[in-house]
């Protein structure tokens, strides 16, 4: 079996961390509120590839907002090496008044690149997603996938040591995303780079990760995680791929379920629904 | 999620999956096979490029041709001249008919021409012309000042905006004329009355338009800047006018026929000699005088004007944004 469960993965914790989660807490509006995250401690290793899923509600998307710097943490601390990360949406995002390139340049402008430098290396980052030829395309002129990969190209210009992907690849159909798969991996390969991967897809969780760590649902907490040892290239539908999401389905499936119950249980407590029941009886 | 799961039974997984992925997995397999275990992954990274490339060029639908020149010119230029001309012929066809009666004058196509041409000479006509586009011009210039002033402190200021955003609504639906009593009253008949007029024409628009499009501008645009390390200024400069320019601009747009509806209204109220002739000043001239052909002959050239600026500027701009974010409709 290549498929190990470590649930407390103390090795982990002793060597450097290129992102560190301690006590993280997230709610918005009033302390009193259900918090969206409560008490998350996530250590991702230098070059590691963690994916994080969960149903709807969990704040995954949340967990990578307050980890790129874009939203305050309630509670607890991030850090992250180097300072910042660089994220990466489900829709490109790719700004629709520049070109390809265009898109590239400003965030090498943004990062200090000098101009002569610019032309260049956008071009460099391109040809790594295999886009040369797209350099003076519009966003509205590329397919769903060739977006992302500029988009992934954008990200790997801000040359952060952290890329943080929410659902990049959802809104994409499943032959595109299959290869993008295949393109991600390869890529995360070849630059070393810490990817912290939201997805609400179990097998592209399975087929990607080094680490998949499942959130329960309000509040968001760890709920469990894996260590997948399945060597890269994988294949989704390698079996050792979909024994591991099989496993992960069934517990997210348990997760999904404890709200089932919760709201049963909470129905019949609730007043609104007794004050029905009178004003019925009434 | 719960199907892919309930169908993992052994040997017929597999073949669901590659049914799935269809020829490019069964390609993959084969292609796999034949090959050595040593350089397994560069091959993988060849398959995946052609792979890649294959998809893309499906993806990427038949690039557009340009239509040639000739093509555009017959479907933008030819109508509206078409139309100009029916509408001449049946203006000629009218007069010659003798349709008009009593009291009620028209003159034709070719009575206006010369009252143009002849009667006021194209030196006078010229002059009067400049006179209302210079001061079009310089209203148009300030109401952007003014109006993109306006416009940014009232889109960013929530108190402001609350207080401020009804009223710039209403004066858009003001009719500008509606300030000439006023400010003849203020400042008499001088270019500051005329200016006034025009301002408050133009610039609700500008300002209602370059909010529009601060509005408009997609919150993960900000969040995508942000991260890309834009801050302050460099937001505002790389992300935010940028995303925010097709609005501002058909506000621009809409600004200037405002201005310049305003202008020939205020120009025919507001009469001078020391406010030198505008093409306003002309057509009040032709009332006094009962020159109708140089009446219409003024309209027209009030429209050509309005309609050249817009269609010669404005409008190419507006065009040319649009298609560069693929929002253009055609």
């Amino acid at each position: 079996m290549t498929v190990t469960i470590d649930e407390a993965p103390s090795a982990r914790t002793l060597t450097e961390a290129a992102v560190r989660l301690s006590g993280v807490s997230k709610w918005f509006g009033k302390e009193t509120d259900k918090p969206v995250l409560d008490g998350i401690d996530l250590t991702v290793a230098p070059g590691e590839f963690v994916c994080l899923l969960g149903a709807s509600g969990c704040g995954k998307s949340t967990l990578l907002n307050l980890v790129a710097g874009l939203d305050p943490v309630s509670a607890g601390s991030i850090e992250v090496t180097g300072g910042r990360a660089a994220l990466m949406f489900q829709e490109s995002a790719l700004f629709p008044w520049l070109t390809a390139a265009g898109n590239i340049e400003l965030a090498l402008r943004l990062r200090g690149v000098g101009k002569a430098q610019r032309r260049s290396e956008a071009e460099r980052l391109l040809s790594l997603v295999r886009l040369e030829g797209a350099a003076h395309k519009r966003a509205h002129e590329l397919s769903g996938g060739m977006r992302q990969r500029v988009a992934l190209a954008r990200a790997l210009a801000q040359q952060a040591e952290v890329l943080l992907m929410d659902e990049p690849f959802a809104a994409l159909d499943a032959i595109t995303r299959d290869v993008l798969h295949g393109e991600l991996t390869a890529l995360w390969q070849e630059t070393g780079v810490t990817v912290l991967f939201v997805t609400h897809n179990v097998r592209e969780a399975a087929r990607l990760g080094q680490r998949v760590i499942l959130l329960s649902s309000r509040p968001g907490r760890v709920a469990r995680e894996w260590q997948v040892d399945i060597p890269q290239p994988r294949r989704i539908e390698d079996a050792a791929v979909s024994e591991l999401a099989r496993e992960i389905t069934d517990e997210l499936h348990r997760e999904i379920t404890k709200h089932a119950r919760f709201a049963q249980g909470s129905a019949t407590q609730r007043s609104g629904i007794k004050s029905k029941e009178t004003r019925r009886d009434g | 999620m719960a199907n892919e799961t309930a169908t993992f039974e052994s040997g017929s997984f597999e073949d669901a999956s590659i049914d799935a992925s269809g020829g490019v997995g069964v390609g993959i397999d084969s292609a796999s096979a034949a090959t050595a275990a040593k350089p397994v992954a560069d091959n993988s990274q060849n398959r995946l490029a052609t792979l890649e490339a294959g998809l893309d060029a499906l993806d990427t639908a038949a690039v557009k041709t340009r239509r040639p020149w000739w093509r555009v010119l017959i479907s933008r230029v030819l109508p509206p001249v078409v139309a100009l001309v029916v509408t001449l012929a049946i203006w000629d066809l009218l007069v010659v008919m003798h349709v008009h009666s009593g009291e009620i004058m028209l003159p034709g196509p070719g009575d206006v021409w010369d009252s143009l041409t002849t009667n006021w000479g194209p030196s006078r006509m010229g002059a009067a012309i400049w006179d209302s586009v210079y001061r079009a011009a310089i209203g148009f210039a300030a109401s952007v000042v003014i109006g993109t002033v306006i416009g940014l402190l009232v889109a960013r200021i929530a108190p402001l905006r609350a207080a401020v955003q009804p009223l710039l609504s209403g004066l858009q639906n003001l009719p500008s004329v509606a300030w000439v009593p006023i400010g003849i009253i203020w400042f008499g008949v001088t270019s500051a009355t005329i200016y006034t007029v025009v301002l408050l024409g133009a610039v609700p628009s500008i300002a209602v338009g370059l909010i529009d499009g601060l509005d408009r501008v997609p919150p993960i645009y900000l969040r995508v800047g942000r991260n890309l390390g834009a801050r302050g200024l460099d937001s505002v400069r790389f992300v935010l006018i940028p995303a925010a320019l097709p609005g501002y601009v058909s506000g621009m747009k809409q600004g200037w026929a405002f201005a310049w509806r305003s202008l020939m209204a205020a120009e025919l109220i507001a009469i001078s000699p020391s406010l030198g002739p505008g093409v306003g000043q002309v057509m009040k001239f032709a009332q006094d005088n009962l020159d109708l052909s140089l009446a219409i002959g003024s309209i027209i050239i009030i429209l050509i004007i309005g309609i050249g600026i817009n269609q010669l500027f404005f409008a190419p701009l507006e065009r040319r944004l649009l298609r560069t974010r693929g929002l253009s409709r055609s």
